[in-house]
């Protein structure tokens, strides 16, 4: 790979221990990918946040990489494996709190924006077309290259850490046009009514295509909300991070329709919902928000949970950026819910907190999310926003 | 006999092989306190890596499994050197970060478990 002598400087160590290590392991990358050069990237997006996955390993690296390591470009965190203002709330041991908060040190040291959510499109990293970054939450790094059009590969934490150190990624995978086609045609045949229907057919999509980039058509529009949810569903799945969606991803008229083709029916759709849910009534665990709630999606939360009550046997999250809830709690959205019985999760989500053992059985509208509570040992129950409310107020799947 | 390979993470190391045909998981799959290989029906289950050379395809797994083996590093349980067929994400940056030699290219049929290895850089020695 060709490095620069501004780069070749930073090998060698000129800036430091961690630009060093970071360099290494972007020009190993860069090596095995068959990279020519290394780019400029406008953000990163830090994954490997909860204690609960990095452990002590984790925490002694970032804790080593601290010590003079300073990021280079807008970098963002993803959820951590508890709120870090109410863990006690949410049932998080003393024991886990004081670790966690020494990896988020560790990051802020590194002058990281403590932002802890899975979409940081939302909270202010938003890239524009065709700009390059480097960011490692999949649901994101789908959101990114699939509705905005900009480009990133979907980096490991290490990896994703030593890019914004450098502020540079190497050029290969999803980076360079040529491997930005798609090679198999999606033709969906399907009426989208509720947001779990959109988690099913990214289940769908992400069974049928595999490792293929897919040029989905026959589907008319689509908000963010469904967006969000469908990147996240179809790249959990088995799909890669990038899909062309005809009429909402930006430069998807410059492609042909691949010659491949397969198509999803309301047969598809139902099987998806089979498959991803568990014969099970009792439900003592409800969370919205994988990714992380929109202030839309807050919104409607708290208009169908007015004046109800959650069931005593069942726990409801709302799983969101501090961010949104700041707006939430300036429009009343955080009392109506709270009065109901819910509790916010901020800075965290189902998919990172240490759950495993704590509930038997989860509603959610997040198809993702139903993925990585089985992962926690939970029955799980897919739906629309109404069912999963109406579960935490009877506190059963009907 | 020499190969000669690409290198991931440079350096000398010496040991005996330890072989696989499978890909290796470090997160879930190796003790890094034990630095024993716990996954399940894998053809090196129980067995020990610690100051061998590790011989196996490529990783495979979360990207976590890079710290593993930092942690195994600082454990003093960690491999002496690796070689991979083909090189991936998960193995080379924990090769880096740990400073374990890496290097891959590597037509891994040709070393046995049991036999010498010395790795320098992009070369591999190897005494049967």
């Amino acid at each position: 790979m060709y490095l620069t002598k501004e780069e070749e400087r930073m090998l060698n160590g000129e800036e430091g221990y961690t630009v060093k290590k970071s360099m290494e392991i972007l020009v190993a990358l860069g090596d095995i990918y068959g990279a020519e050069k290394l780019i400029n990237i406008d953000s990163v997006q830090v994954a490997g946040v909860s204690y609960h996955n990095l452990g002590d390993a984790g925490l002694e690296f970032l804790n080593e990489l601290a010590k003079d390591g300073k990021v280079k470009v807008l970098t963002t965190l993803n959820p951590a494996g508890m709120d870090l203002e109410n863990w006690k709330k949410l049932g998080i041991s003393k024991e886990f709190a004081e670790k966690q908060n020494l990896v988020i040190e560790a990051f802020r040291k590194m002058g990281i924006i403590i932002s802890c959510t899975c979409t940081p499109y939302l909270i202010g990293s938003l890239p524009t077309y065709g700009r390059h970054i480097a960011w490692s939450e999949s649901s994101a790094v789908t959101f990114a290259n699939s509705v905005i059009g900009a480009k990133t590969n979907r980096e490991g934490g290490p990896s994703a850490l030593a890019a914004a150190f450098v502020g540079k990624t190497p050029a290969y995978g999803l980076h360079l046009e040529e491997n930005r086609v798609p090679d198999v045609h999606v033709d969906v045949r399907v009426n989208l009514k509720k947001i779990s229907d959109w988690g099913a057919l990214g289940w769908c999509i992400g069974k049928k295509v595999g490792n293929k980039i897919p040029y989905i058509t026959g589907v008319k529009d689509a908000d963010l909300d469904e967006l969000k949810s469908f990147c996240a569903s179809v790249v959990t799945y088995g799909s890669k991070p990038l899909f062309f969606m005809k009429g909402i991803t930006p430069g998807s008229e410059k492609h042909q329709l691949p010659k491949e083709k397969v198509t999803i029916e309301d047969v598809d759709i139902k099987k998806a919902y089979e498959s991803i849910n568990d014969d099970v009534d009792t439900i003592d665990f409800v969370c919205i928000g994988c990714p992380h709630c929109s202030i839309k999606e807050i919104a409607e939360i708290a208009k169908s949970l007015k004046n109800k009550k959650v069931s005593s046997n069942t726990e409801f999250w709302v799983a969101t950026s501090r961010l949104m809830k700041q707006l939430a709690d300036k429009r009343g959205y955080t009392e109506i819910i709270e009065n109901s019985g819910g509790k916010f999760a901020c800075d965290t989500c189902m998919a990172v907190a240490p759950l495993k053992g704590r509930f038997r059985s989860v509603a959610t509208t997040s198809a993702k999310g139903c993925y990585y509570s089985r992962h926690n040992g939970m029955k799980t129950k897919l739906g629309s926003l109404e069912e999963c409310i109406e579960a935490a107020v009877r506190g059963k799947w009907s | 006999m020499e190969l000669k390979g690409r290198i991931i993470s440079k350096g000398v190391a010496e040991g005996e092989a330890l072989t696989t045909s499978q890909p290796i998981s470090f997160y879930g799959g190796v003790d890094p306190d034990t630095g024993v290989i716990i996954e399940k029906g894998h053809e090196l289950e129980g067995k020990k890596v610690t100051d061998k050379i590790l011989v196996f395809p490529n990783g495979k797994g979360s990207t976590v499994g890079s710290y593993t083996l930092y942690r195994m590093k600082k454990n003093n349980t960690a491999p002496a050197g690796i070689i991979n067929e083909e090189c991936e994400t998960v193995v080379a940056v924990g090769a880096i970060i740990s400073e374990i030699p890496c290097i891959d290219k590597i037509d891994i049929s040709k070393i046995e478990t049991g036999d010498t290895v010395r790795l320098q850089n992009d070369v591999v020695r190897i005494e049967k």
